[in-house]
């Protein structure tokens, strides 16, 4: 996994509410058998027309907005546990997800993932979408080690959390496997002691 | 005093991480061909075997074609995935693989319990959401992501944060022509699909003592649906009257040592859950969805609401919802028209479904504008529907029974409703595309879809109930 660090990016906003696993990667992209590749359907049923054209007026296609951070309305990532919705939002190049609200399980898949998403409060979302809407090069920072998103444009700043076991793994580029492994003996004493 | 919940989950604790996540013990892995590919990948990368072969359970059914079985898949990505499954089954030493055809062969949520792999107070999980299905039987059961499924591979074990617990009271009774699926959408409409977001849910009270296993699963199968980690009842003698004798279920001895067990699984009087709430389960009619979320449900006799009930902030999803649906604000639901009728998944593909099914479209015949597809949730369903007089029943009233899988709940495979088309399903989700690019579904009960089955429109289930 990726080490994550400060990321000071311009963001692209999604305020659509609800954005459920479907239209994050429609079923029928989920036929591979590698993690690759997700990114170029992310949103597909959004993005593209029937005949695979980009469909000018989705946020994606426009290319005023761009960057590491995608900012989504509340309840972003709910539906299946497919973790191909993780790895869609990752493989397209996003980094961060800033929300109001996640799904649990498209949280867990995101951070397993090197994608961190930023809970912040629905003011501070709105304002990141005023912001946006003003000027789509606005800056957004960032900052895992302090656990700080910044609003460059308006300096207005959000503590965000984030489990310290999640944050050490984030910055240290490590996974939950690499951990468990380390564990086999207590599992097996744990095992014997049922 | 302790929570269901929290019984269930200390015995499984193996320990904490500082300041993270609790490594919870896992006894039971259903997997599936479309979220484990890659996570057989990285044992390979990593070089490791599967820990514990024997509690992992594989079938295929995400993908697969529900007719000519018997033949090979023909679409060249479905069936290398499907190839590669029984490749990993095979290199990883899992026995209890169920390919396609296999008589155990069919939709993972059903398999498990029918065959005896669930079984009160286990930690069961899948990577598929819908894993709170096995919460019924009064176990620990959620949907992971693959990097889950690879870490329960490797060591049996998760790492989970452990939710809040919330319980949900049903006072009352249902009323006639009232099922679980109703009560679920019900309860889904009024918490919202976050509203359970980090909670475990406990279903509780009267009108859930009533169900059977069947119905449980109904219920629990769709916590999932308002955000819940996953849902679960206690078990009772319903639970271990299903559970007895089946294949994989404890024996003799070991049955007697396991009832004892069981029968200490439920909450404590006095337990503290995080939050409680309770509803009246005689209010609850036939539900049906107007959008495109699980939470956008109205009663059948009931109207799609207008922009002036939405929060500002929802008005733009909800306007999306309705244009993709083609519904007005305010809209009535009864005598909208629609064309396909999808009978199954893990919802409601049990047999307890098809009987509703059957017994509502007896004597009566499918409308000429409707395509149904039934589709069983296993070869087990299948059989029994054939064993108690159904299949007649629905073929005189001009339905055909499929061959069982996942189908048209997700339509990776060719079960695909055509864009524009409206789609009554019994199915769990009504998302923009779900059911195929540009599909309209309308989430409801077996007997409503029976209802619009036959009449080619809504129609309340009700009125044809003496
Ligand atoms: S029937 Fe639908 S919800 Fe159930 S496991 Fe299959 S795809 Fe998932």
């Amino acid at each position: 996994m990726e080490k994550f660090t400060t990321i000071v990016s311009t963001y692209v906003p999604l305020p659509n509410e609800n954005v459920d696993t479907d239209q994050i990667i429609p079923a029928r992209f989920l036929k591979a058998t590698t993690k690759e590749g997700f990114g170029d359907n992310l949103f597909a049923d959004w993005r593209y027309n029937k005949d695979g054209s980009p469909k000018a007026d989705f946020v994606l296609n426009n290319p005023t907005y761009s960057g590491q951070i995608l900012v989504a309305g509340k309840n972003f990532g709910s539906g299946s546990s497919r973790e191909h919705a993780a790895w869609a939002v990752g493989g397209y190049g996003f980094r961060v997800v800033v929300s109001s609200f996640f799904a649990d399980i498209f949280k867990n898949n995101a951070l397993n993932n090197g994608v961190l998403p930023v809970v912040v409060s629905p003011e501070f979302l709105e304002e990141l979408f005023k912001t946006v809407n003003k000027d789509a090069k606005a800056l957004l920072t960032v900052d895992l080690v302090n656990q700080i998103i910044t609003n460059n444009e308006t300096q207005k700043t959000e503590a965000f959390e984030i489990n310290p076991y999640k944050k050490e793994c984030l910055l240290k580029g490590l996974d939950d496997i690499d951990y468990l492994l380390s564990n086999k003996k207590i599992i097996e004493e744990f095992e014997s002691a049922r | 005093m302790k929570t269901l919940f929290d019984k269930i989950w200390d015995a499984h604790v193996v320990t904490t991480v500082k300041d993270g996540p609790t490594q919870l013990y896992i006894d039971r892995h259903f997997c599936h061909e479309v979220t484990s590919p890659q996570a057989f990948n990285g044992l390979r990368d990593r070089g490791l075997k599967v820990f514990r072969p024997q509690q992992t359970i594989i079938t295929a059914d995400h993908n697969t074609p529900t007719i000519n079985q018997d033949q090979p898949v023909k679409d060249e990505i479905s069936r290398n995935q499907l190839d590669t499954l029984s490749k990993n089954a095979k290199d990883f030493g899992i026995n209890f693989f169920y390919p396609l055809g296999h008589q155990k062969n069919g939709v993972v949520h059903i398999i498990g319990p029918e065959n005896g792999f669930t079984m009160p107070g286990m930690t069961i999980v899948c990577g598929d959401s819908h894993t709170s299905t096995h919460g019924a039987f009064g176990a620990i059961a959620f949907g992971i992501g693959t990097s889950e499924v690879e870490m329960v591979l490797a060591s049996q074990c998760v790492l989970q944060t452990k939710p809040k617990t919330m319980r949900i009271n049903y006072t009352g009774k249902l009323g006639k022509g009232v099922t679980a699926k109703d009560l679920a959408l019900y309860t889904i409409s009024k918490l919202t699909t976050g509203g359970a977001t980090g909670y475990f849910v406990e279903y509780a009270g009267e009108a859930i003592r009533n169900l059977n296993m069947e119905q449980r699963m109904t219920v629990c199968n769709l916590s999932i649906e308002m955000g819940a980690r996953g849902g679960l009842i206690a078990p009772d003698q319903t639970t271990f009257d299903y559970v007895k004798g089946r294949e994989f279920a404890p024996k003799g001895e070991e049955w007697d040592k396991s009832l004892a067990y069981w029968k200490t699984l439920k909450s404590d009087e006095g337990a503290q859950f995080d939050k409680e709430l309770t509803f009246d389960a005689s209010d609850i009619e036939p539900m049906v969805t107007y959008g495109t979320n699980p939470g956008m449900g109205v009663g059948i006799s009931g109207s799609i609401p207008t922009i002036n009930d939405i929060e500002e902030s929802g008005r733009i999803s909800f306007n999306q919802s309705l244009n993709y649906m083609g519904f007005a604000p305010g809209d009535k639901m009864i005598g909208k028209a629609i064309d396909y009728v999808f009978l199954g998944s893990c919802t409601n593909g049990r047999i307890e479904d098809f009987r509703a099914f059957a017994n509502f479209v007896k004597g009566k015949k499918k409308a000429d504008n409707v395509i149904a597809w039934l589709v069983p949730g296993s070869w087990k369903v299948e059989q029994q529907i054939k064993d108690e007089g159904l299949l007649e029943i629905l073929t005189e009233a001009g339905f055909q029974l499929r061959q069982p899988g996942c189908s048209a709940c997700l339509a990776m495979n060719d079960d695909k409703v055509p864009a524009g088309k409206y789609a009554v399903s019994t199915s769990n989700r009504n998302f923009e595309g779900r059911q195929g690019p540009g599909a309209r579904t309308i989430l409801a009960s077996p007997l409503v879809a029976a209802a619009a089955a036959v009449t080619g429109k809504i129609t309340d289930p009700r009125t044809f109930l003496s």
